[in-house]
């Protein structure tokens, strides 16, 4: 039983990374404005993913706090980043 | 209780919620980089993000309950978040694509 937890963590981990690798791919290259913030979406969700897994490897919560302010930062921006787009100016009068 | 001697009835669900979230995670990224138009592009990620923060957070639920020998699920709350905000960025994301391209003009 030892160590199997922490291969599954590392391999996680890889993915995490790879996938942020691919969505930096789409946000420098999508021919978009909405390729690119969907690119910045996934991107920070994966970082969210990492940042849980250092979370479990290391057993203190301060990076379940981290997680949870990225998930909340992250949202906001995506959504104003969107709402530019769709109607030209984010806070309408 | 370090990590590596955890019981095995939290160790082994933990690795295997693990390996198949990380996997998840990187089928939907590739197909953020692979497909070829934004509105394909669009079902790789929402489903890769949401079923890949469920599982990982499982997998810290069930970690950090083994170790504190208490149910801790504080991470529920990043879940819960995640997966009341992904489909709400996709469907903005939906509409301004859907703007920009001109493909719904009104008749009016």
């Amino acid at each position: 039983m030892s160590g199997i937890l922490v291969h599954a963590l590392g391999f996680a981990q890889l993915c995490f990374v790879l996938a942020m690798l691919l969505a930096t791919y789409r946000l420098l290259r999508g021919p978009g404005a909405q390729d690119r913030i969907l690119a910045l979406d996934t991107f920070y969700i994966n970082g969210m993913l990492v940042l849980l897994i250092l979370g479990i490897r290391s057993g203190t919560t301060v990076y379940f706090d981290i997680a949870l302010l990225i998930a909340l930062f992250g949202f906001v921006g995506s959504v104003a980043l969107g709402k530019f787009l769709l109607r030209g100016e984010v806070i309408e009068p | 209780m370090t990590l590596e001697t955890l019981p095995a009835w939290a160790a082994l669900p933990a690795a295997l919620l693990l390996i198949v979230g990380g996997l998840c995670t990187l089928i939907g990224s590739l197909g953020l980089a692979r497909l070829g138009d934004f509105f394909q592009r669009m079902h790789g990620p929402s489903m890769g993000n949401t079923s890949g923060t469920g599982f990982v957070l499982v997998a810290s639920v069930l970690v950090s309950t083994a170790l504190a020998d208490r149910p801790i699920v504080h991470e529920v709350l990043i879940t819960l978040f995640v997966a009341l905000t992904s489909p709400m960025t996709a469907m903005v994301l939906m509409r301004a694509a859907i703007h920009r391209s001109g493909a719904r003009r009104n008749p009016e």
